[in-house]
Order: structure tokens, then C-alpha cells, then sequence
């Protein structure tokens, strides 16, 4: 095994056995009060799928037991490689990924960029430009001998055994596609998309990707109605169960719509949210029956469940499942689809999903938040700060900011409503990932959720903890960290459960809805609950 | 013609033919998926924080309000200023503009050896006025940058051989680009200085290549030179060198590229005409031989398949 720090290329696809073993006690130091904080190490390996990358897996992928599936292994995966250079196969990203593979510099200012590299005390296989050049150099290898000359002055004469390519498959999950390294590079190099490629690659050509992506995720998503296995049965219950809480909590009796076609709006929600954080649902409701909008939920398969988690991973189970959803929108005769609080439903409808939505399926999309914005900002509702007067920081979704450009309406809301507000640093656009992206954050094999939590969303972690130092010595002070997106959501959840953040500092979550209803006149107060993280 | 003069325009033609080839395989690739990255330049009122339309309510009611200046703006900074990499990684920056303001002055140079080289096939005399002039100009522009992009050049070898972040990922290659910018600047300052101070017989040479003619032999020391510096630029299309044409498609085609779609538009024709190409990718969840446009409306291959591997 190689020192991690040190590992080359060319170890990493000679190595055999485990290519890195990271050392969680060293990694950088978290802020103020966790200066002595101890990580546990990950749990030992799996005896049963491969962990030859780093210690832990988030493909599961079980080794291969003959001569013939290794070499099925490799075959079918240069195959697939071949086949993203391909104008037929992979027309959905051919011109980006070209680029990206032709006109790296290797300057390494992507590194510097980049969370997961910089948390885990600077380790090679998470370097952005170490799983990019990688790929290229073995995308570039020549297959002539004249041509191995030259593969030895490019760098690209590398073995390619069923082990690199096993490791591979996993270190396609070890970057959330946040795409800060893009945005750093001074080509416009993108490694968040050459992951993703290489996502793609494994999937539509080996059919190797997470189960929480695909069996559980899309497939399930196609043939229940819902990525969480919820169906429209179901779903009613949910509704109805959320219409009894809201008025129990706030003495407002409100009828959920659903399939209204006499509805303006189709609204569509994470369906994580009707399951983990029913208030989000409740809060929306609350809010439009306030300002009276013309709005609908719809119980059609996959018109309640508005992620598309082949965003992440696959262009065949992206495009079927936005197509579906698409089709919700067209059925219900909708003017317009509002996204509500999910980071990569806002950029799997409104920005890639825009390319697919044609002719008549090409009904406009727009963002809750620049509707709350207007709601809230222009006096539509009336609101009263001091109900929210407690510490409030805004984590930015990577998908909504760097990928979307929206910024501001968040902000504006929370300036009106949170009288201490104050941003994380760096904020906005300069975001960073809360380290639950790409599906992370719903990744729950083995040891992965505590790579995750350590090492992906370490730099979130000291952000929260950054962005609350005045009162952080006083666990009473009950802190709200606001992330407008379910998958984030769940990831700081983790994050807090894991430091013990909401005993030690009396750290909270939630969504941005959540606060506005709380700070409404029209409403009983005391809409968000302080109760303990589980 | 002398063996020289071929090689120059083999090499012109070949870094024509090369670059051409590269531009046209970016630019006639398949409309993609939209992909862009905030800021982007052109947003009008929005970009110096990385905001969008996005932001507004009933945005596609709203006129697309491009910022073009700004848009310009941006791609002069990243071009004569390097601007992403200082702010990112000045120390890179340090070496890497030098390098590069070398380069544009060494294009300029030739430039001006070509408009030279024009004054000369129609008779002018470089000892006043404007041909003077020109010839002023060229030798400080000459000089500089050759200079220039052998300073940063070796420069940036050495930043690339001492930094160990980079160290791990070089390649011969990288180190072989580098070096021979350097000799090739170093050797041209030398070469020039003592034999043809005043480029004035290259302003010759120059003359006979653009007119077709049999052009002046260069005396062998410079000649190297020229002969050095056009066997590089025929290299340079080969090589990631070549980002100098792929930024403009990185940037107008991917980064800054957020154009909505619109019914009955260009862009809608194009998205439909690659929804019939064809798929075959091998997975178990995907119709291999059938279009883009039925394997999305279809369900997943192998439903069975999926609940076993479950």
C-alpha cells in the first residue's frame, strides 16, 4: 500500500491490492471547540466486494472470480471509454468532455479548489487532476507499438488490469461533481464533468453503479412513482397525514391540492421531504394557502418525487426519468413547474432538463426561491423578524449557485426575516459542497457514510462552525444552519449527528421555507421545533 | 527554392491544416446538454456576483439582457492577462504571463515581418519614414519576445521540475515543450543578435515566402533559428499547446453557454436530430441498437435482471 500522499499514476494502476490507506487521525484540524476532536478510523474492509481504492467502497463492487470476467472487466470498460468519444453514443456531453480531455495544462490549480483533496490532508487519489489525467492518459494510450514510443513521453503507457479498473469504478465516487476545480481552472477544464463521465461510463457500458443511485434510486423511481419506494397510495396518506399536523401545529385548516387542473403551479418536492422533513411539505402549504396561489401536487408516478438521480450517474435513466416528469407537468395542463427546495431538481429540470423538455413538453420551470423571494421581499406576506431572532447561516447548494446562478433571492428572504444572518466564508458562487453531492448523502453502504462525513464534508463542517464562532461556546443558543436543498439537508444532518454538534453547540437545520412560515404574522408562532437530532 | 523555404511552408501548412482539423472537430461536435458555470460573463447587472435570469420570477417572459462588454471584457482579461490564473495560482501566474506575453509579441513579430516583408515586394526602402518605422517596431517587438518566452519559459521548467504537486504529473513531453521554447527564444536572441541584428535579411527571407519567390538564403545560424522556431509551431497543434483555440469553445460553448430552448428554434432542431442517433452502449438497463429518442421513452431493459442483481 502507498503512501497516499506520494502515490503516482502509475502505482495506482500497477498497485495490487489497496491503493491508499488514508489516516483519519491526521487529518487538518477542525475549528474551535473541536480542536481535539478524534475521528474514529473506517470500520475494517469488506471481505465480500472489493475496497482496493481506499478502505471503503460506495459501488460494492465483488471481485472477479475468473481469468474471463477480468478480462471482460477491462474490455468492457475501454469499450465504454471508447464510446465517450463517440458523436452517436455520447452526443449529451461529447463537446465538453473533449475539451476537457484535450487542454488540461496540469497547472494543479484545481487542486487548491477542491474540499475533498484539501480534508483529507492533501491525499493523491482525491487530487482533481489525479483522477482526470488518469482517464486521459489511458483514453490516450496508443494500441500500435509504433505509437507505445510515444505513450512513454505522454505518460499514457500504463497497465490497465481489472484492478485499475475496479478502482476506477469507485474513485468515480469519491467527488461530488461540486465543480469548484472547473471554476478555479483557468482553461475551463471541468474534472467534475470528467467524473462524471467516467460515472457514465461504468454504468451505461458495465452496468456498475451504487445501488442508492440506481436499483434503489432511478429504477425504483420509474416503477414505484418514488426514488424512496413511496407510491401514489402512499403518497395520498402522506398528504393527508401532513394536512392533520399542520392544523395541529398551527390551528390552520388548509386541503393539500392534488391533481388540480384548474391549478396554475405544479409544485414538486423531493419526496426525502415528505418522509424526513414533513415540515418543509407543511411550510409550502402553509405559505400559499396564505397568498392564495393557484397550485397543485400531482399523484401521478414520479409527478410527487421531483429527483432525478441519474443526473448524477447515467444519461439513459436522466433522460427517462425527466421525460416522465415532463409529462406530469404536460398532463396537468400546468403554466409553469416550481422546483421546490432540492439543489439538483432545480438543475435536472431548469438547466439540463431544458435541452430534453421540447415542443409541447417545454413548459416553463422556475425556482420557489425567487417566488418566496418576491412573496417575502415585496410585503406579499407579512412578516415578523423577531420571531427568528436566533444565529442563521445559509449553506449555498453547489447545483442552485455555481451551476444555476442563483443567489440572491435567498438571501434578500433571509436579510428580511433572520435579523442575525450572517454568510458562510466563501459564500455564494464560491460555495463549498456540503460534501453530500452526487448522491453522497443517500449512499449509506458499509463505511462510506463515514468517509463522507470525515472527509467529504469536512470543509462544510468548518464553515458551520466558522460562520457561528461568536456564539459558539453556548449550546443554549440554538443556531440555524439554512440549506434550501433535501440532499444537503441530509448530509449536515449527518454532520451534526456525527459531532454531536446539536448537544455541543446547539447547532439545527433546516430549509428556507421553514423560516419564512416561522417568522409569518398570519401564522401561530413557534412553526420550527427545536427538538434533538436524531 | 532553398530546403529552408520548404520547410517553412511545410510547417505553415501543417499547423494550418492541424489547428483546423482540431476547431472543426470541436466546433461540428453534437449540441450537449447544458452544462454552463456561474459567473458567466454575459449575464447584464448579474455577473460580478454569478447570478442568472434564473432569479426572476417568470423568467422566460423576460428579454435574454447580454452584457457583450463585459463578455469581451472578461476573454481580454483571460487572454493578455492571464486573469484566472493570477487570482488562482499567482505563483504559476508569475511565469506562465511572461510566457505568454512572449508568445503574442513573437506573433506580432512575425506580423510585422510579413507587413515588412510586403513593403519590400513593392519596393520600399526601410532607411525612413514608415518602412522605418516598421522596422523599428519590429526589431524591439522581435527581440522582446523571444526574450520574454525564453524567460518564462525556463521559468516555468523550473517551476514545473521544483513544485512537487506538479513534478508528480509531468510527462518527457511537458519538459520537452517547455525546453525547447526556451532554446528556441535563447538561440533566436543569439542567433539574430550576431548575424542579423536588424532582421533585415529575415525581412528578406520573409519576403521571398509570401510572394512565392525564390527567397534569400538566411546564413546558417539564423536560419537554424527559423528553422527551430516553425518546427515548433507545426508541433503545437499536436499537443495540449493547442488550448490557445479550445478556450473559445471551453468558454463560449460550454462555460458561458446558457441559451434556454425555445419552441421551433435552431436549437430545438438540433436536440431532436441527435435524439435519433444511435445507442449502443452495452448496460443491462439500456436497448442497445435503438435510438436516443426510444431508449428514453422506454422503461429499463431488463427489469427482471435488476430485481436478481437487488
Amino acid at each position: 500500500m502507498s503512501d497516499p500522499r506520494n502515490l503516482t499514476i502509475k502505482e495506482f494502476c500497477a498497485a495490487c491490492g489497496q491503493a491508499a490507506d488514508i489516516d483519519f487521525t491526521t487529518l487538518p484540524a477542525l475549528p474551535h471547540p473541536y480542536e481535539g476532536w478524534e475521528e474514529k478510523p473506517l470500520a475494517a474492509p469488506s471481505q465480500t466486494v472489493m475496497t482496493n481504492l481506499d478502505g471503503t467502497t460506495a459501488v460494492r463492487l465483488k471481485e472477479p472470480q475468473t481469468e474471463e470476467e477480468k478480462e471482460q472487466l477491462v474490455e468492457r470498460f475501454l469499450a465504454g471509454l471508447d464510446r465517450l468519444f463517440s458523436r452517436e453514443d455520447n452526443w449529451t456531453f461529447l463537446q465538453p468532455f473533449l475539451l476537457s480531455i484535450d487542454n488540461c495544462v496540469k497547472c494543479n490549480t484545481c487542486a487548491e479548489a477542491c474540499p475533498i483533496f484539501e480534508a483529507s490532508g492533501r491525499a493523491e487519489i482525491y487530487r482533481p487532476l489525479f483522477r482526470s489525467e488518469t482517464v486521459r492518459r489511458i483514453a490516450k494510450r496508443n494500441r500500435s507499438k509504433l505509437g507505445q514510443v510515444f505513450d512513454r513521453l505522454t505518460g499514457s503507457d500504463l497497465e490497465v488490469g481489472w484492478e485499475s479498473v475496479a478502482r476506477l469504478a469507485e474513485l468515480a465516487y469519491r467527488c461530488t461533481l461540486c465543480r469548484r476545480c472547473a471554476q478555479a481552472c483557468p482553461m475551463g477544464v471541468d474534472n467534475g464533468l470528467i467524473t462524471r463521465e467516467l460515472r457514465k461510463l461504468f454504468s451505461q457500458e458495465l452496468g456498475i453503479h451504487p445501488a442508492e443511485l440506481h436499483e434503489d434510486g432511478t429504477i425504483k423511481h420509474l416503477s414505484v412513482g418514488s426514488s424512496t419506494g413511496m407510491n401514489p397510495m402512499a403518497f395520498r396518506d402522506i398528504i393527508e397525514f401532513a394536512e392533520e399536523d399542520i392544523e395541529e401545529r398551527t390551528g390552520m385548516k388548509i386541503k393539500i391540492p392534488i391533481d388540480d387542473q384548474n391549478a396554475d403551479i405544479l409544485v414538486m418536492h423531493n419526496a426525502g421531504e415528505f418522509l424526513s422533513w414533513p415540515e418543509n411539505l407543511q411550510a409550502f402549504a402553509i405559505l400559499f394557502e396564505v397568498v392564495g396561489l393557484k397550485w397543485t401536487l400531482a399523484s401521478d408516478l414520479l409527478g410527487y418525487d421531483s429527483v432525478n438521480y441519474g443526473l448524477f450517474y447515467d444519461d439513459v435513466q436522466y433522460a427517462r426519468v425527466t421525460l416522465k416528469h415532463a409529462q406530469v407537468a404536460k398532463d396537468l395542463g400546468v403554466k409553469k413547474v416550481l422546483m421546490g427546495e432540492c439543489g439538483h431538481a432545480h438543475k435536472a429540470f431548469m438547466a439540463i432538463g431544458d435541452r430534453l423538455w421540447v415542443d409541447e413538453l417545454n413548459i416553463p420551470r422556475e425556482s420557489a426561491l425567487t417566488l418566496m423571494e418576491d412573496l417575502v421581499v415585496n410585503g406579499k406576506v407579512k412578516v415578523d423578524p423577531s420571531r427568528n431572532e436566533f444565529p442563521v447561516t445559509l449553506h449555498d447548494p453547489c447545483n442552485m449557485t455555481r451551476s444555476m446562478g442563483i443567489i440572491q433571492p435567498q438571501r434578500r428572504i433571509l436579510k428580511k426575516i433572520c435579523p442575525q444572518f450572517r454568510e458562510m466564508t466563501p459564500h455564494g458562487v464560491d460555495n463549498y459542497c456540503c460534501g453530500g453531492g452526487s448522491g453522497f448523502a443517500i449512499m449509506q453502504s458499509g463505511s462510506f457514510p463515514h468517509w463522507r462525513k470525515v472527509i467529504s464534508g469536512r470543509k462544510k463542517f468548518e464553515q458551520i462552525l466558522g460562520a457561528f464562532q461568536p456564539e459558539i461556546d453556548d449550546p443554549a443558543i440554538k443556531k440555524y444552519v439554512c440549506a434550501p436543498c433535501s440532499n444537503c439537508k441530509g448530509q449536515i444532518r449527518d454532520l451534526i449527528v456525527h459531532y454531536d454538534a446539536w448537544e455541543r453547540c446547539g447547532i439545527h437545520y433546516g430549509g428556507l421555507v421553514e423560516l419564512i412560515v416561522n417568522a409569518m404574522v398570519d401564522v401561530r408562532p413557534g412553526f420550527i421545533e427545536w427538538q434533538d437530532i436524531m | 527554392m532553398g530546403l529552408l523555404q520548404l520547410v517553412v511552408y511545410a510547417c505553415v501548412l501543417v499547423f494550418l491544416v492541424a489547428v483546423s482539423v482540431k476547431i472543426a472537430r470541436y466546433a461540428s461536435a453534437p449540441v450537449h446538454m447544458r452544462w454552463e458555470l456561474y459567473p458567466v460573463a454575459h449575464e447584464k447587472g448579474r455577473h460580478h456576483y454569478g447570478g442568472s435570469i434564473f432569479e426572476e420570477p417568470d423568467w422566460w417572459e423576460k428579454p435574454r439582457q447580454l452584457d457583450h462588454a463585459n463578455e469581451i471584457r472578461e476573454m481580454g482579461q483571460e487572454i493578455f492577462l492571464l486573469k484566472g490564473v493570477r487570482l488562482n495560482n499567482p505563483r504559476l501566474w508569475l511565469w506562465s504571463w511572461p510566457f505568454h506575453g512572449g508568445l503574442y509579441l513573437v506573433i506580432g513579430w512575425m506580423a510585422l515581418l510579413v507587413v515588412g516583408g510586403i513593403m519590400q515586394l513593392a519596393g520600399a526602402r526601410f532607411d525612413g519614414g514608415v518602412p522605418a518605422l516598421v522596422r523599428g517596431v519590429t526589431l524591439v517587438v522581435g527581440y522582446a519576445g523571444m526574450a520574454l518566452t525564453a524567460v518564462g519559459a525556463l521559468g516555468l521548467f523550473l517551476h514545473r521540475t521544483r513544485n512537487g504537486d506538479m513534478r508528480r504529473f509531468n510527462t518527457p513531453a511537458d519538459y520537452l515543450h517547455l525546453l525547447w521554447f526556451a532554446a528556441a527564444g535563447v538561440y533566436g536572441v543569439a542567433a539574430f543578435g550576431a548575424v542579423d541584428p536588424g532582421f533585415d535579411r529575415l525581412r528578406a527571407f520573409t519576403a521571398g515566402v509570401i510572394g512565392f519567390r525564390e527567397a534569400v538564403p538566411l546564413p546558417a545560424a539564423t536560419g537554424v533559428a527559423v528553422a527551430l522556431g516553425m518546427l515548433l509551431v507545426a508541433y503545437i497543434p499536436f499537443t495540449r499547446m493547442v488550448h490557445f483555440a479550445a478556450k473559445y469553445f471551453l468558454y463560449h460553448e460550454v462555460r458561458w453557454s446558457d441559451e434556454p430552448l425555445r419552441k421551433g428554434s435552431a436549437l430545438e432542431s438540433r436536440i431532436k436530430q441527435a435524439l435519433n442517433y444511435g445507442v449502443s452502449w452495452r448496460g443491462p438497463h439500456i436497448q442497445t441498437g435503438q435510438t436516443w429518442g426510444q431508449v428514453a421513452t422506454a422503461g429499463p431493459a431488463d427489469e427482471a435482471a435488476t430485481e436478481e442483481k437487488r
